[in-house]
């Protein structure tokens, strides 16, 4: 019933609208055009913000919430959720920090960390096509297994002393840019996912399957590979991240990104993603990223406090939600000319 | 055509009010801060060169140890006419504090006072800001010592054993049974202390006799128990010395409703606000801590110390500390508190934390 509902999908309305406005009038735009607004707002008004260094440091605070975003977005196009993600990226940083402190070379323990994690997406991955669990309660299960691991292998104590030349690497400036290294690793995942998810069939699938996992199922689309496949390689994303967090604060410790699956979330949504599939794009979600890193650097140059901050953000996040069903109901209430609750209520809750 | 018109102009009036919403709070925040002390860029503080902003940056907001030793900071900042702000994450975890040393160091403030979540997780961060000559003072928990400027030491263990040991042979009339609760058998710190209360005592009391060290494994109730099983093996039993926050704790509990209240005395190191009632209800006499306020204060001393050039945190420096008096920096860029402080009645009334 839900999946037949106009909000799930594109509807004949939003194809009687010229082209350019199509282009234009979209979801992502308003939040890049949300993050301009932000950015000019805050260059103009807060002090020490329009400055290269500000680039440098937000780049480098949400370059892994930018990575772990990318198939985050794909994942919850499919309708699908990992929660898992932040346990994966401690318990990659553990694992990474144990096997070096245990002699093994750098290079070899972070292949052994980049594998871990593409085991771990790999089994939520299992559990959610294979046995067919829910991923909201797979990844619940697997965000406390992975981080039980994490705490368990290194306990309280934390694995310093990383090689500075791989460290250097991720979060040097390229010369002559205020861009840390670890941006072209964010670019070129960020193309790679956006390519594989707007050019190609799979990209197509992935969409079909948050439309309707049964349709798409019968024009041809193989879903449970599909999700496999973005499961694994969520956790090979996560794997990575784990890495990078390790070498940016030069140390590994099992509660490292606590509680970053949730900034991830946020900003996956904020950036215009349905929670229920089938709607999303994956510029709209890098200007989410950015976005939220935005405001937060700039309030706290003006000084505000943490727990302001968290306020402004999640207000932020639940006005985004609700402009989409305000949006929605608008629309469908003007289409049925005044429209009726029951019209009204059925496009919200869709 | 009808649902085209609509269409585009619900979507846009959508994005224009949300744009305006996000515009005006950043534009109510931004103006909020232009007054505040993030504004200040260096320059002209009170005719000096030297930019006295100084930003306290605690493990976590709404600790009320770090509000004491904040509260302590400010005064002296106020004192010497610089610039107090205090900016600090909502959980201590160990990479929260980075971004907020990251925008100090967009700030230019002159100086950062930090107690470390994680003595390596800042480094990069605080030598970032170091390299734009901020200077970077370290209070309460170090960083790795290549990544501070100095490190306010609030004790060292010399000072930590001497004060319990001289509370209690005091109290007991410096002869008879003592015991030690302390927290697990493998607690470094409590182990370092408890070998230099023993040498003290050897040395100093030849009439005090240490029966038992017990240990409550810093469990409450682990810590009552042991407690109560002291007291019936050595009913001769004069005085325990508790030398953590959760040994001392139970033990008074225990202590206050047993027939051992008044005649079996109690010290060690605690917190003012644990021991409040024991110390009015007369279960306890007297305990050690350091004294965060004064910890705070002499942090933000030494942070003008060192922005105005005066030390560079080479041993053998010497700085003045207001009321405090002077100070002279010991080894590895280091500077000690001094004494333990002692929290009596008369005086408990004053803390908060």
């Amino acid at each position: 019933m839900t999946a037949a509902t106009p909000a799930r999908g594109r509807t004949y309305a939003d194809y009687a609208r010229p082209a350019w406005q199509r282009f234009l009038f979209t979801r992502s735009n308003a939040v890049i055009a949300l993050l301009l607004i932000v950015v000019l707002v805050a260059s103009a008004g807060v002090r020490n913000f329009g400055t290269p260094i500000t680039v440098t440091f937000l780049l480098l605070d949400v370059a892994p919430i930018l990575m772990i975003a990318l198939p985050m977005t794909l994942i919850i196009v499919t309708g699908e959720i990992d929660l898992s993600v932040a346990s994966i990226v401690g318990l990659s940083s553990v694992l990474l920090g144990t096997l070096y402190q245990a002699g093994v070379p750098f290079e070899v323990a972070g292949v052994v960390a980049l594998a871990a994690g593409a085991a771990g997406g790999a089994l939520n991955g299992f559990l959610v096509t294979a046995v067919g669990l829910p991923s909201l309660a797979v990844t619940i299960g697997t965000l406390a297994l992975y981080r039980g691991l994490a705490v368990g292998l290194l306990g309280t104590t934390a694995v310093t002393d990383f090689p500075d030349f791989w460290a250097d690497l991720l979060t040097d400036r390229i010369p002559g840019t205020p861009l840390p290294g670890v941006t072209i690793v964010v670019v070129v995942l960020a193309v790679a996912f956006a390519v594989l998810l707007h050019f190609t069939p799979f990209g197509r699938g992935i969409y079909a399957i948050g439309l309707s996992s049964e349709a798409a199922s019968f024009s041809g689309v193989h879903v449970n590979r599909t999700k496999f496949i973005l499961f694994l390689l969520s956790g090979l994303v996560s794997a990575f991240a784990g890495i990078y967090y390790t070498l940016r604060f030069g140390s590994a410790r099992g509660d490292n990104a606590t509680g970053m699956e949730l900034s991830v979330i946020a900003a996956v949504l904020l950036g215009g993603v349905s929670i229920f599939g089938g709607r999303g794009a994956l510029h709209g979600v890098l200007a989410g990223v950015l976005l939220i890193g935005a405001l937060a650097s700039a309030l706290r140059l003006a000084s505000v406090t943490a727990e302001v901050i968290n306020i402004i953000t999640g207000v932020l996040l639940v006005l985004s939600v609700l402009s989409t069903s305000f949006l929605t109901w608008l629309r469908s209430r003007r289409r049925r000319g005044g429209g009726t609750k029951k019209g009204a209520l059925s496009a919200t809750t869709g | 055509m009808f649902p085209r018109s609509t269409h585009s102009r619900g979507r846009a009036v959508g994005i224009a009010a949300v744009a305006l919403t996000v515009a005006l709070t950043a534009a109510g925040c931004a103006n909020g801060g232009g007054g505040g002390p993030s504004g200040t860029g260096g320059g002209d503080d009170s005719g000096s060169d030297a930019n006295l902003s100084i930003a306290f940056l605690p493990k976590n907001l709404g600790n009320p140890y770090f509000e004491t030793s904040n509260a302590g900071g400010e005064r002296a900042i106020e004192e010497f006419g610089g610039e107090y702000q205090e900016v600090g994450p909502t959980e201590a975890s160990p990479d929260a504090q980075v971004s907020f040393i990251n925008t100090l160091t967009q700030q230019q403030v002159g100086g950062i006072v930090i107690s470390a979540n994680d003595p390596n997780a800042v480094c990069d961060a605080l030598n970032e800001a170091r390299e734009l000559d901020i200077k970077v003072v370290t209070f309460d928990s170090d960083t790795d010592s290549e990544c501070r400027d100095l490190f306010i030491n609030q004790a060292d263990a010399e000072g930590i054993a001497k004060v319990q040991v001289d509370l209690i042979t005091e109290q007991i009339g410096d002869s008879g049974q003592i015991a030690i609760l302390s927290a697990s058998a493998n607690a470094t710190n409590q182990n370092a202390w408890i070998e230099l209360m023993q040498e003290e005592l050897e040395a100093n009391h030849p009439d005090v006799e240490l029966v038992e060290v017990a240990y409550g494994d810093d469990d409450d109730q682990k810590s009552f128990d042991q407690t109560a099983a002291l007291l019936q093996t050595y009913p001769e039993l004069k005085g325990i010395i508790s030398p953590t926050t959760v040994g001392i704790a139970a033990a008074a509990r225990y202590l206050s409703t047993s027939e051992f209240k008044g005649k079996v005395a109690l010290t060690g190191l605690g917190t003012p606000n644990q021991m409040r009632e024991y110390v009015e209800d007369g279960t306890v006499t007297s305990f050690a801590l350091w004294n965060p306020e004064d910890l705070g204060y002499l942090a933000a001393y030494a942070a003008k110390a060192l922005i105005e050039g005066e030390i560079s945190g080479e041993e053998g420096e010497s700085f003045e500390a207001g009321d405090l008096g002077e100070y002279e920096v010991g080894a590895n860029a280091t500077v000690l508190l001094g004494d333990p402080f002692v929290f009596d009645a008369e005086n408990i009334g004053e803390f908060d934390f």
